[in-house]
C-alpha cells in the first residue's frame, strides 16, 4: 500500500498569512520589550537525556565532527548564550522529536523559546499571558496548581495517592503488564492527558503550576504545603497544551544529578543512554544568571487562532508530505 | 510474522489482539510535552465485528495479522460451504462456512463478485457490493392504479431476502437493492 505522492501544501494561503502575522506579532512583542532575537544550532552535537524525548540523530561529518542530533529544543544553546552574558533572549526555532505524530504533533515543529534574566516563574507567566492573549484576544488565564487540577478533575491527589491506588485507577486503560513498566510519573501523565487535559482551559486559559518535584525537568524546586514542587508551569487553552516554562535551575551539581537520573531511567526502560552535553554543564559552571524560560508551540497557537483541531491544517507540509 | 510498533500505527492496519485479527480504525497519539506518550487506538475485531478501544505505551508493538481482502465470484453452495473463485484469472477457489458468509447469504447471487476477507488464507468474512440486482420470486399481486407514492408490501427475492417494495412491483421483476440498509432502490427492468 503506497500512497501516491501529494505535492500540494496542507495549509491554505489564509493559514500561511496567519502564520506570517503570528511571527510578526512575536517579533514586535519582543522588540518592544528589548528582548534580543537569537539563532542557535538546529543541528547540535548532543541530544537530550530526557527519557520521554527522542531526538533524531543526524549523520553529519564535517570539520572533524562525526554525528549529531537535530535539537529537541534550543534550550542548552540558549542557556550558553545566557551564561555568556547575552541578557534576555528569544528564538523562533525549528525543533525535532522522533516518534511524535498525531493531531497535535508533527516530528518537526516551530517553537518559540525565550529567557528573561531576573524573572521568576510568576513574572514569566504574566509575560506569556500578555503575548498569547494579545494574539488570541482572549481573557487572561487563571492559575491552578497541578495538585488542585488533578484533584478537582480526576479526583486524585497526586501528592498523597499511593502507587497501588494510582495503578488501579489506570487499569481502566492499561493491562497490569503494561502498567508494570510505567512508573508513578507515567501513570500521572496518563491521568493528566486522558482525564484532566481535555477539561483544561475550556472557559478561559489556565496555567497549571507547582508540578511534582519528580516532573521538574530543569526547573527549581521548593516546598509548598509540605510537598516539594517544581517552579514549572504550562498554559492550556481549549484542552491544548501550549507552553512549558521554568524558573530555571542554575546549580550545575543539581543539573549533573538530574542528567544522571535521566540516564538511569533510560537504562531501566531499555532506551539508549545519551551522552551528557559537557559544554552546557561548563556554561552552568561558569554561571547561569537567575532567569526564567519558556517554550511555546507556535503551530498550536496558530491552531487556536484559526479554530483548527488538527496540526496538519497549519503546516505547509506535515511529515507525510514533507 | 511481522509486528508493528506504535510509530507504525495507522488506520487500516491489520493486527492480532488477544489472538483475534483486528483492523485499526483510529489511532490517536497523546503526549504531554515532557511526559509519557500513549497511543489510543480503536480497532474492529474482525471475528466478532466488535469495536475495541485500547491504549498502548509508546514503543509497544502488535503482531501483524495475515488478513487480505480479495474480489471473488460466488459460484455455488453445497449446503455446508459457499464456494468462491478469485477474479484475478487464477481460478483459485475458496470455501466459506456459514459463519464467514453470515448475513451476506441473503445477497449471494451466482456469478456476482463479492469481497472476501481471508485470514491465514481462509475466508473470514464475505461482504456484498453496496447494491445488488435480484429478481422478485414472490409478492402479492400489484393492484391497478397503484402509484409510486402508495404503500408498500413485502417481496421475496431469488436469494430468499425479503424487502419492502412499492405496491406496483410484480413477480419476475428485477430490483436494485441497497445491501447496507436492505432497502429497495428501484426497478431495473420489467420482464
Amino acid at each position: 500500500m503506497t500512497d501516491r505522492p501529494v505535492w500540494q501544501p496542507a495549509a491554505t494561503r489564509a493559514v500561511l498569512e496567519s502564520r506570517a502575522q503570528l511571527l510578526a506579532h512575536v517579533r514586535g512583542f519582543f522588540s518592544e520589550r528589548q528582548v534580543l532575537e537569537v539563532e542557535t544550532p538546529v543541528l547540535g552535537r548532543h541530544g537530550v537525556t530526557d527519557v520521554n524525548l527522542d531526538g533524531i540523530p543526524a549523520a553529519v561529518e564535517a570539520g572533524g565532527v562525526q554525528g549529531g542530533w537535530l535539537q529537541t529544543s534550543p534550550e542548552y544553546h540558549m542557556k550558553r548564550l545566557l551564561a555568556a552574558g547575552a541578557g534576555s533572549i528569544f528564538q523562533v526555532a525549528r525543533v525535532f522529536r522522533n516518534g511524535e505524530r498525531g493531531k497535535r504533533h508533527n516530528p518537526e515543529f516551530s517553537m518559540l523559546e525565550w529567557y528573561r534574566v531576573g524573572f521568576d516563574d510568576q513574572q514569566l507567566m504574566r509575560e506569556v499571558a500578555d503575548l498569547v492573549c494579545g494574539w488570541l484576544e482572549c481573557s487572561p488565564p487563571v492559575t491552578l496548581s497541578y495538585r488542585d487540577a488533578m484533584h478537582s478533575i480526576a479526583g486524585i491527589d497526586p501528592m498523597t495517592v499511593t502507587d497501588r491506588e494510582l495503578e488501579r485507577y489506570c487499569e481502566q486503560w492499561l493491562e497490569p503488564e503494561q502498567l508494570a513498566g510505567l512508573g508513578r510519573d507515567g501513570c500521572l501523565d496518563l491521568v493528566m492527558s486522558f482525564v484532566v487535559e481535555p477539561e483544561l482551559g475550556r472557559e478561559q486559559p489556565v496555567f497549571i503550576n507547582r508540578y511534582p518535584a519528580s516532573q521538574a525537568a530543569l526547573a527549581r524546586i521548593s516546598e509548598h504545603q509540605g510537598y516539594e514542587v517544581a517552579h514549572r508551569f504550562e498554559l492550556y487553552i481549549n484542552g491544548l497544551e501550549l507552553c512549558n516554562g521554568y524558573w530555571e535551575l542554575t546549580d550545575p551539581a543539581d543539573q549533573r544529578a538530574r542528567f544522571a537520573a535521566d540516564n538511569r531511567l533510560r537504562r531501566a526502560s531499555g532506551k539508549p543512554e545519551m551522552a551528557i552535553d559537557d559544554a552546557f554543564l561548563a556554561a552552568l559552571d561558569n554561571g547561569l544568571p537567575d532567569c526564567a524560560g519558556v517554550a511555546l508551540g507556535l503551530d498550536r497557537l496558530l491552531m487556536l487562532k484559526l479554530g483548527s483541531t488538527d496540526i496538519r491544517d497549519v503546516l505547509a507540509f506535515p511529515i507525510e508530505r514533507a | 510474522m511481522a509486528s508493528y510498533s506504535t510509530n507504525e500505527f495507522r488506520s487500516g492496519l491489520k493486527v492480532l489482539l488477544d489472538g483475534d485479527p483486528c483492523i485499526m480504525l483510529e489511532n490517536e497519539f497523546v503526549k504531554p510535552g515532557k511526559g509519557q506518550a500513549f497511543n489510543r487506538v480503536k480497532l474492529r475485531n474482525l471475528m466478532t465485528n466488535r469495536v475495541w478501544e485500547r491504549t498502548f505505551k509508546s514503543g509497544e508493538s502488535l503482531e501483524a495479522a495475515d488478513v487480505v481482502e480479495q474480489d471473488m465470484e460466488y459460484l455455488y453452495t453445497d449446503g455446508e460451504f459457499w464456494h468462491f473463485m478469485l477474479t484475478d484469472g487464477s481460478f483459485e477457489q475458496y470455501a466459506a462456512d456459514a459463519k464467514a458468509v453470515g448475513d451476506t447469504v441473503k445477497w449471494l447471487k451466482e456469478q456476482d463478485v463479492y469481497t472476501v476477507t481471508l485470514y491465514n488464507g481462509a475466508p473470514l468474512t464475505v461482504t456484498p457490493p453496496n447494491f445488488v440486482e435480484l429478481e422478485v420470486v414472490d409478492t402479492d399481486p400489484g393492484m391497478k392504479g397503484d402509484t409510486a407514492q402508495g404503500g408498500s408490501k413485502p417481496a421475496t427475492l431469488s436469494t430468499g431476502a425479503v424487502v419492502n417494495v412499492p405496491l406496483f412491483i410484480t413477480i419476475g421483476e428485477v430490483l436494485k437493492v441497497d445491501t447496507r440498509s436492505g432497502e429497495y432502490v428501484n426497478r431495473v427492468k420489467s420482464s
